[in-house]
């Protein structure tokens, strides 16, 4: 175990953690603008998918950028000390 | 609108579409993140308590998302979208009456004596309540269970594997098995919880576009519904309308069985006994925590049927062609367990494939996590430590838990293969739930609730129920016309035959368990408090805000429940 963690009694020692909310809102920013891009530059030569004409990559991108900045936004370590 | 896409079915060299540099990339990034989280959480759980019970340390919330996310593997994904498929909307019924009822019942009733009693497993509350006999049977053949269940994971992964990336299975199945291994090795159930967390939205996510463009192209839920009627003779849109005979609808069920054999057995059985969920409960931090743990779960499981059963029947509305039992498909043919694959890649581009196909990945991984991590924790507390090595140090635990952890991954691979053999693997997987689990929630109900219930009561009950229902599953294999006296009817299916040999094992389970009570002697009453309800005295939540109150949101998934059964009736 890492030292400086020995003595912090077992119930307090998640506060020292990076919280889980944090590993997923940069997970999803970056899925967000991988499909953000990669939508965009199919933009006009969409996937032969069924209803291609939807542009579903667009919206994925957007929600998934937006709710994945909030995470990351708000439990980016820096702001929790 | 378009019916048909003929260039969707493009098939390469036995694969259904091929991934591009972006999908690639965001599968990468995945593998990548859950081995990261795991290193990182390596440092947080070296002694026993925080390897096997994550400190007793989560929220409520990262308790309940992990609670279901561990029963979301892909099994859940794939196996119930196969179902809605074969079976239509009743499928739904093992996600709402499956669900609710005993989900709640586990926060507000059961978890109190797991919470107070302070046992690390469910085989370790047995021990407490019970005796050494009943744990070491219930720790053995939930051990044995949980491996097969990942089997059951694997089988699901490997479909994926198979149908849309055209990858090799041996290979796939090692290198996703061995992460998984990897991270809960390193993080113990830390790591297992937080990757838990993280997969339940890339589920979520990566899985949501099948239901809104598949809606979009059948018409809505009535244009869907029309679509159904024109391809498939039955009734696949009503939950109870077609219950009140065998022959009347595709599942071969009568609503008897569902109610009692799925909601009152094999629900309460899998939800409040089988240590892959409840584990998750246990680890929060306090006793409101892991009462609200399972009520807020149910939340997020009334509605999962959105991304598993509704691209099944969305499958059986607009693919253009039938898909086969698992022993029918072939060249050219796809098995109803290749459903949400193909729907996937019926509607996915470049980027959002690598995603579903990342939420498949991720459903895989949480629910092979939940079983090895279980596995670990029953394997060490409940059968090393107490028949192999008694006087181990704490460290000396925590390290057979992490060997423990890479044994059962490999156990697991040694098993998929006998996943093939079933027609549907939600069969596969009620059957052993029907073997394993229904027993066990009479043990441990009547544990609870039973101040009269003795060890000889609960060993023989258990063992006997147990052996009932694997008998009944042979002698129906034997003889198939014995059916009739299983399922109540010849009309009935396997699904309908696993839902009554459950309430059958149970029943046997309850009476044997009440017979030899009656005729042993009981504990004696300081050595059952905190364990049974007549001598535990539960905290209160009364001086809690009202919405702070587990009661209020469980009523409150009872109106939702309520409201979901009129509408779909």
């Amino acid at each position: 175990m890492d030292e400086s963690l020995k003595e912090i009694p077992v119930q307090h020692r998640h506060h020292r953690m990076l919280p889980v909310w944090f590993f997923i809102g940069v997970l999803l920013l970056i899925y967000g603008v991988i499909i953000l891009l990669t939508s965009l530059r199919n933009f006009h030569q969409p996937a032969t998918v069924v209803l291609a004409n939807f542009h579903a990559g667009i919206w994925a991108g957007i929600v998934l950028i937006l709710l994945g900045g909030l995470y990351t936004l708000k439990f980016w370590p820096r702001r929790r000390h | 609108m378009s019916f048909v896409l003929p260039a969707l079915w493009l098939f390469e060299g036995g694969r259904l579409i091929s991934l591009t540099a972006p999908d690639v990339s965001i599968i990468v990034l995945y593998f990548a993140m859950v081995l990261g989280i795991g290193l990182y959480l390596r440092k947080f759980s070296s002694t026993s308590d925080d390897f096997f019970m994550a400190g007793r340390d989560m929220t409520a919330w990262v308790a309940g998302l992990s609670f279901l996310s561990a029963n979301l593997g892909a099994l859940e994904l794939m196996g119930w979208a196969a179902a809605a498929y074969q079976y239509g909307i009743l499928a739904t019924h093992f996600y709402w009456i499956a669900a609710f009822p005993s989900m709640v019942f586990l926060g507000l009733v059961m978890m109190p004596f797991y919470y107070i009693s302070k046992t690390h497993s469910v085989p370790g509350y047995l021990q407490l309540r019970y005796g050494e006999s009943t744990r070491a049977l219930s720790g053995i053949s939930f051990a044995f269970m949980t491996v097969l269940m990942s089997g059951i994971n694997m089988y699901a992964m490997a479909l994926v594997m198979k149908v849309v990336l055209g990858w090799n299975i041996h290979f796939s199945i090692w290198v996703s098995s061995l992460t998984v291994a990897a991270y809960v090795t390193l993080g113990g159930l830390y790591s297992a919880i937080f990757n838990e967390v993280l997969q339940f939205f890339l589920i979520w996510l990566g899985a949501l576009t099948i239901p809104i463009l598949g809606l979009i192209e059948a018409g809505g839920w009535n244009g869907l519904v029309a679509r159904i009627h024109e391809r498939v003779q039955g009734d696949y849109t009503h939950l109870w309308g077609p219950l009140g005979s065998f022959s009347s609808n595709p599942m071969g069920v009568h609503w008897t069985g569902i109610l009692f054999g799925l909601g009152g057995v094999i629900a309460f059985g899998y939800w409040t006994t089988d240590f892959l969920v409840v584990q998750r409960a246990m680890a929060a931090q306090d006793l409101r925590s892991a009462k609200m743990a399972p009520i807020i779960a149910s939340y997020f499981k009334m509605i999962v049927p959105l991304i598993v059963i509704l691209p099944g029947l969305l499958a059986l509305a607009v693919l253009p062609f039938n898909l086969v039992p698992e022993s029918a498909a072939g060249p050219g043919l796809h098995s109803y367990n290749e459903v949400l694959p193909l729907m996937l890649a019926r509607y996915c581009g470049p980027g959002l494939l690598g995603l579903g196909v990342t939420a498949l990945i991720a459903g895989f991984m949480s629910g092979m996590a939940g079983n090895v991590s279980a596995f670990a924790t029953v394997w060490t507390y409940d059968i090393y430590r107490p028949y192999m090595n008694r006087r181990g140090t704490d460290k000396h635990y925590v390290r057979v838990g992490r060997w423990s952890t890479i044994v059962g991954v490999i156990a697991s691979i040694c098993t998929w293969y006998l996943v093939t053999h079933f027609k549907s693997i939600m069969d596969y997987m009620q059957a052993l739930v029907s073997f394993f689990i229904a027993p066990l929630f009479g043990t441990v109900i009547l544990g609870m609730l039973w101040k009269r219930g003795t060890a000889k009561g609960g060993f023989w009950g258990l063992l006997t129920g147990t052996l009932a229902s694997i008998g009944m599953y042979t002698a129906v294999v034997i003889h198939p016309a014995w059916l009739r006296y299983v399922a109540l009817s010849t009309d009935a299916k396997p699904m309908a035959e696993n839902l009554y040999r459950a309430l059958w094992s149970w029943l046997i389970c309850v009476f044997v368990t009440v017979v030899v009570s009656m005729f042993t002697a009981p504990k004696p009453a300081e050595e059952l408090q905190g364990l049974v309800r007549a001598y535990t005295i539960i905290p209160s939540d009364g001086d809690l805000p009202l919405h702070k109150r587990p009661i209020f949101w469980g009523v409150g998934v009872a109106v939702l429940f309520a409201v979901l059964q009129i509408i779909f009736w």
